[in-house]
């Protein structure tokens, strides 16, 4: 594993991002086929089987390290991460070993069918046979969550540079259901075969905010369509061979959770793709996030949930036609082959298509973003009439415009220390509002302010801390931040009786007096008009 | 019962008997200072009183200050009580505080570190009954690794930056932690520049006969074209700044305890982070208050429920003291 602990040391160690592709692409050259073939899964998010339970690492990792088991739970949310911490409160390994991270996952997948003992065993050997970032490593692929500083678009760039095939074919490839213990580096990148997956989604396009405003593109009005930023979860409908998918973003298959979906089999053509957010929907409307919320996160859905939420695929383009892959075709092409396919299926069926929104001119379209709101929408998106189906964050064709979020004036009343990076700083605090003389905590934020501002905070924490409850510090409240936000849903589990969404640090509010915070009242008036 | 011998106050450790302060935070008529960090050693005290190798920094720090100086070991009465200084290897100068009346005795330790690091002068155990510690790094996933370690990892970067024709930019306190990084590299893998800050406790340490190797002082004149593959020290905060950008093509890096922890690294975006500290770390925190002997531990700064909780555990009456002492952190502009 030392190949791969020095990639990924050398990952870790630079913030550059050519450095990064140099290093990679240096990798995936000289690194036996099977170790590659790890290395593109878990940088993509795919890792072995759990098999062993984080509560016995963790019982074991301390008793290795000769601490009580309180002290490990007390460290590793300080240093953020569980492989980590285990890495660093361990002795010194007293053996060296050269295996390959193919071996070492072998190794993890094999602990499957053993007893707690022989794991133990295993595992204990196992920390006393690695240095330091090769244990790391080691305890990464038994808890998952590898996360080394690099993106797919990144990690497809050096393997583009490594092998010769282009990056948008790369990218394809690189999608979907595919596990790398039950294919090939070879089977996977080298000789692709389209037709062997029928899940198969195609890398998502997506939007970048425009912070200036329609004036600032190049190209005028003319050249765009604008459409509703639906609040909903960006999906991927696959239909081919009389069966569907449902892909998130993520790449995760959403297929069992949105079972509604599974009705359009029989009126869309196989063959087809569909990009789209699946949406809450009611009387030809979509409805809140907060209706959808419900559906999130239930792999089955009760009969009920079905009814008072039920969803639809909120249609915006067409990728894959009559099983051709037709994302190089312009957009108006794409969308008008869209509008025709839609209108041939039966309105009962859960399938519609995001209205274009027609428009004169940016101040036409600027006067329809201001109603996002009373559309259940975040603001408008915008594309390129004549761009293809990208693939990834790219700029220029598509872009999202979203509606200034919510925003409250809120005072800080209690701060924790971060995690991970971080560790040595204030960055999680409570925020309330006032309810006559009292305040009455309703939200906590962790992000918005610049370092500059944490480092400043932190300092002011340290030394106006009122009261102590565990990690927990009671401030003298002083400071006032406005506290910007999504969406405002109520929420008998709070005190305050609304839950926000997103809510984030947005500017700290010097010039504010503590008096002059927002009132609970304003924050039940919000509700009201938002919720 | 008797007033204990030290109390906590809310301008600092205090000395009832002998009518004096310990690192003091608001003014106090008499301050016992154990080193010139600026949360220990801090402005409008009547009178001062540290070691000798602590006065040149703290006069060059706070200016015109009436400052009596103790050698190391050295035993002084105030108002019946005694007072000693003993090494607490932390920076050069620095010290443990021992304060004894009646054949009780309190140490106060400042900020510590237990292994030697060939600049400051070695930490020695006192002991006492009662033992007031910081405990900045008071988790056990903070291991420093030994100091040969350490100083090959800093040589390899910089002679592999110098290869590359990059200049080796290093994030230090101007105070301690700089020198430290000069008395550990090796001198001969190219020049050493220096930004003002460090260069001004450079001067003072010299004059008071600390070695250190030979830097030059960056100034706007500095024909950097001549200076290829050189190593530039400078406070954290100069790091990603115009000042740092004039080195051009550039590796950048940061020495602290806190590098262990890879969120942090990867917050300061710098490209290295060597885990270099000033403070113990958790072998060292136990190793000293082992050697102390003391049954009361009062802990200051840093994780502190946590290890006062570990060392309730091992038998220890150990309680938090509220201070405004801040140990290391990457995070304000003058260290501690």
């Amino acid at each position: 594993m030392n190949r791969f602990a020095a990639l990924f040391t050398t990952l870790d160690q630079t913030t550059r991002t050519t450095a990064k592709v140099d290093a990679l692409a240096a990798y995936f050259a000289e690194a036996p086929e099977d170790d590659k073939l790890w290395t593109i899964a878990l940088l993509s998010g795919r890792r072995p089987k759990r098999t062993v339970i984080a509560t016995r690492l963790r019982e074991w990792a301390a008793e290795r390290a000769g601490i009580p088991l309180w002290l490990f739970e007390e460290s590793y949310p300080i240093v953020g991460d569980l492989a980590e911490t285990i890495a660093l409160i361990l002795p010194d390994a007293t053996r060296a070993t050269d295996h390959t991270l193919s071996h070492w996952i072998g190794e993890v997948r094999a602990l499957a069918k053993l007893d707690d003992a022989t794991k133990k065993a295993r595992i204990l050997a196992a920390w006393d046979a690695l240095p330091k970032i090769e244990r790391f490593v080691f305890n990464k692929l038994i808890t998952g969550g590898f996360r080394m500083g690099v993106s797919q678009k990144l990690m497809t760039r050096a393997l583009s540079r490594a092998t010769g095939i282009d990056e948008p074919d790369l990218a394809h490839r690189l999608m979907g259901d595919w596990q790398p213990d039950r294919t090939s580096f070879e089977t996977l990148i080298l000789k692709h075969d389209p037709s062997a997956d029928l899940s198969k989604p195609y890398p998502f396009y997506l939007a970048y905010q425009l912070d200036g405003g329609p004036e600032t593109l190049d190209t005028p009005p003319d050249d765009w369509a604008a459409e509703r930023k639906w609040d909903g979860i960006r999906g991927q409908l696959i239909l081919r061979g009389g069966a569907h998918f449902l892909w998130s973003r993520g790449e995760e298959l959403m297929t069992d959770r949105f079972p509604e979906l599974s009705r359009l089999i029989d009126h869309v053509p196989a063959g087809t793709v569909l990009d789209g957010e699946v949406v809450a929907w009611r009387d030809e409307a979509p409805m809140t996030f907060n209706a959808l919320q419900k559906r999130i996160g239930r792999k089955t859905v009760p009969k009920k949930l079905l009814t008072e939420a039920p969803v639809i695929l909120y249609a915006y383009d067409l990728l894959e036609w009559q099983a051709e892959d037709i994302r190089a075709r312009p957009f108006a092409e794409r969308r008008t082959l869209l509008d025709t396919l839609a209108e041939s299926v039966p309105a009962e069926m859960p399938l519609r298509v995001s209205p274009l929104l027609p428009f004169e001119s940016w101040d036409a379209l600027a006067e329809i973003r201001e109603a996002s709101r009373d559309h259940a929408s975040e603001g408008i998106m915008l594309k390129h009439l004549q761009s293809p189906y990208r693939d990834g964050r790219k700029k220029g064709d598509w872009w999202k415009w979203k509606v200034d979020p919510l925003t409250i004036d809120a005072v800080m009343i209690y701060a924790q220390q971060g995690h991970g990076r971080r560790a040595n700083l204030f960055t999680d605090f409570t925020f309330a509002v006032w309810d006559d003389d009292t305040l009455v905590p309703f939200t906590k934020a962790y992000s918005g302010l610049t370092d500059a501002e944490f480092r400043k905070i932190t300092a002011w924490v340290r030394r106006n801390t009122l009261e102590r409850y565990g990690p927990v510090r009671q401030v003298k409240p002083e400071h006032v931040f406005e506290i910007a936000f999504e969406g405002i849903q109520e929420s008998p589990r709070h005190k305050s009786g609304v839950a926000l969404r997103f809510p984030r640090m947005s500017r700290w509010r010097h010039d504010k007096p503590l008096g002059e915070a927002n009132t609970l009242t304003d924050l039940k008036d919000m509700l009201a008009a938002y919720g | 019962m008797a007033e204990p011998l030290l109390t906590f106050t809310d301008r600092g450790i205090y000395c009832g008997r002998g009518d004096f302060f310990i690192d003091p935070w608001r003014p106090v008529d008499r301050a016992l200072i154990t080193h010139g960090h600026a949360d220990h050693s801090r402005p409008g005290m009547g009178r001062y009183l540290a070691t000798e190798a602590a006065g040149p920094v703290m006069r060059h720090r706070l200016g015109e200050i009436t400052l009596d100086t103790v050698r190391y070991g050295e035993r002084r009465t105030l108002g019946g009580v005694t007072v000693s200084y003993h090494p607490a290897g932390h920076v050069p100068g620095s010290a443990q505080i021992r304060v004894e009346h009646k054949g009780e005795v309190w140490v106060v330790s400042g900020d510590y570190k237990v292994t030697p690091d060939g600049l400051s002068e070695p930490f020695e155990p006192v002991s006492c009954h009662a033992f007031i510690t910081e405990c900045t790094f008071g988790l056990p996933v903070f291991k420093w690794a030994d100091e040969a370690s350490v100083r090959s990892d800093l040589d390899e970067w910089w002679r592999r930056n110098a290869a590359d024709g990059k200049t080796s930019i290093i994030g230090a306190y101007a105070l301690g932690k700089a020198q430290r990084l000069l008395t550990t590299v090796d001198p001969g893998i190219g020049p050493i520049l220096t930004h003002g800050a460090v260069e001004n406790t450079n001067e003072v340490m010299r004059a008071q006969g600390v070695k250190l190797p030979q830097t030059q002082r960056v100034t706007p004149e500095t024909d950097l074209k001549a200076l290829h593959g050189a190593l530039v020290v400078a406070p954290p905060s100069a790091l990603g700044t115009p000042w740092a950008r004039r080195f051009g093509q550039s590796s950048t890096a940061f020495a602290s305890g806190w590098m262990a922890l890879r969120g942090v690294r990867r917050r300061r975006a710098a490209d290295r982070g060597f885990v270099i500290s000033d403070h113990a770390d958790w072998e060292g925190l136990n190793t000293a208050i082992g050697e102390t002997g003391a049954e009361r531990i009062f802990v200051t700064h840093g994780y502190t429920s946590i290890f006062r909780r570990w060392l309730a555990d091992q038998g220890y009456d150990a309680a938090i003291v509220e201070t405004e002492y801040e140990g290391e952190t990457l995070d304000t502009e003058d260290p501690a």
